[in-house]
């Protein structure tokens, strides 16, 4: 058979001579190998100081994006729901009443969004859905709990705040779906 | 005043200053050595170690300590309530008297003074330290017997099988050194190492004494009477709080002594070539000796997390058919090499 590395070792069942009965050669051997370690760079990552970088197609917490004027992007159409794999996304729409311009982008809004974070696989089949670019999954992960409860998110967990540095950056990873697309 | 009665005092004064000093220093660095073990662990391991605690996790061993004695005391219904208790103390006791007979540096000069810088020079010194470290036993064997649990009674018997198949072949490597020497007391045996170190004459007695010294601190490859894989805890298995604290302190103390002995019995204790123990103010024979005990320490532990245990007859085996013959060929030897060279 063909040799694929160069690492295997022949076996060989030999009586062991005097010296190597002592041990002490392979021992000093074995020493030398864990002294090498000594002076190798650690692999631990002390995780809540520092953070590895995610990669560009993570996909965590979802987010409800607004526009620029701070309106939300979603109408409550349904095709994020409709496209879950999972079931996880309801909604209940409602029609956008006179001076609520500045607050829902289209005349149909989303009342009531709720992802159930239990049942969501992290697909990002609703992204892909999404025709209004309103929903996106972000490298935020979703925070553990004690209550099963607490797992349906709100919209009060899932759209961005209208100040500037209350927004969710998502631009690492559309700009990485759009070069895979 | 009397004057010899006022001698007497700062005799009495000084020795007790000494004595309290190495208390605080026996303790410091067998609360460090359980650092510097996991450090080095972690180290070998490409991990990281302590880190939170302070800068570099220097605060971790007083995090132990508050930790150990703030958990629950717990003293299991059926163990022999007395011995249960004693067995932790009788073995931080003994772990701590053997400190007393080693010679940490020639004298110290200060404020006009002159301080000796070892508690008692008793003429059996390392006999003394033998009869002690071999007390030791009694601590674990009581532990582990006192708990009424299987598991801590093997991890005691094996403690003392393995102490007294040790103990003879440990007995056997420091007859050689004192051939060399002329004396137990160990301040001779230092003095005798002002040129070269008794390791140069010894090196099979060393060897053998090192091996027996790993044995002696229960410390792997030979952490029989511990192994936690196949005893759970050992001896120790039904103690919690403090009395945990204390066994597993009293064998870093017993691992510091040991390696304070290795230094004196063969590596020239605070000798070192051209540095003369009496340079600043006579600091300068207790650093070199600190730098060997250090070193040694670090050896311990890097042998202890490079070599997996051993199995248990194989540990009788290496005792008794191995070390043993070996260190009566090594007494042999010296005998011979003392009677044709003449030295």
């Amino acid at each position: 058979m063909q040799q694929l590395t160069n690492r295997s070792k022949n076996v060989v069942n030999k009586e062991m001579n005097f010296w190597e009965r002592t041990y002490l050669l392979a021992i000093l051997k074995g020493m030398w190998t864990t002294l090498k370690h000594l002076f190798r760079k650690s692999n631990t990552i002390s995780y809540p100081k520092e953070k590895r970088p995610f990669a560009p197609v993570y996909r965590g917490w979802h987010v409800l994006k607004r526009d620029a004027q701070g309106r939300e992007n979603c109408t409550a159409c349904g095709l994020c729901a409709i496209a879950c794999p999972a079931e996880a996304i309801t909604m209940e729409a409602a029609e956008r009443k006179k001076g609520e311009e500045h607050l829902y982008r289209e005349e149909k809004y989303a009342a009531v969004y709720e992802i159930n974070m239990l049942r969501c696989i992290f697909c990002g089949l609703c992204e892909e859905a999404c025709p209004k670019e309103a929903i996106f999954l972000t490298d935020r992960i979703v925070p553990s709990d004690y209550v099963r409860q607490e797992f349906i998110f709100g919209k009060d967990m899932l759209v961005e705040g209208v100040a500037p540095d209350q927004r969710i950056d998502i631009t690492v990873r559309q700009k990485h779906v759009q070069e895979q697309n | 005043m009397d004057y010899i009665l006022l001698f007497e005092y700062a005799l009495l004064g000084q020795k007790m200053g000494l004595i309290g000093a190495l208390f605080a220093i026996t303790l410091g660095i067998a609360a460090y050595s359980t650092y510097g073990e996991r450090k080095v662990a972690a180290f070998l391991q490409d991990r990281l170690g302590p880190s939170n605690a302070g800068p570099w996790g220097l605060l971790q061993p007083i995090a132990d300590g508050v930790k150990m004695f703030t958990k629950e005391d717990f003293i299991p219904n059926k163990a022999e309530k007395w011995l249960y208790i004693l067995a932790p103390g009788a073995f931080i006791f003994v772990a701590l008297m053997t400190s007393a007979v080693i010679p940490w540096g020639t004298k110290l000069t200060m404020f006009g003074m002159n301080l000796d810088l070892q508690v008692t020079d008793i003429n059996i010194g390392i006999l003394y330290i033998m009869g002690f470290v071999s007390l030791g036993v009694y601590g674990i064997m009581l532990g582990g017997w006192a708990s009424n649990n299987k598991f801590a009674l093997y991890g005691a018997i094996r403690a003392s099988s393995q102490m007294i198949s040790y103990e003879l072949a440990m007995g056997l490597s420091v007859i050689a050194v004192v051939m060399l020497s002329g004396s137990l007391s160990l301040k001779t045996i230092v003095e005798g190492q002002a040129g070269l170190w008794n390791v140069v004459y010894q090196p099979l007695g060393f060897l053998i004494f090192f091996v027996c010294a790993l044995a002696e601190c229960n410390r792997a490859p030979f952490d029989m009477a511990e192994c936690e894989t196949e005893l759970v805890g050992g001896y120790h298995t039904e103690y919690s709080s403090m009395k945990l604290g204390f066994f597993l302190f009293a064998e870093y103390i017993n691992m510091f002594i040991s390696c304070t002995v290795i230094s004196c019995m063969y590596f020239g204790g605070y000798n070192f070539p051209g540095i003369d123990p009496d340079w600043l103010w006579g600091l300068a024979g207790p650093a070199v000796l600190f730098t060997k005990i250090i070193f040694f320490i670090f050896v311990f532990m890097w042998i202890r997390w490079t070599l997996p245990r051993f199995r248990y007859d194989q540990l009788m085996h290496l005792g008794w058919k191995s070390l043993i013959p070996l260190a009566l060929l090594n007494m042999i030897l010296t005998g011979g090499g003392i009677l044709l060279l003449g030295k």
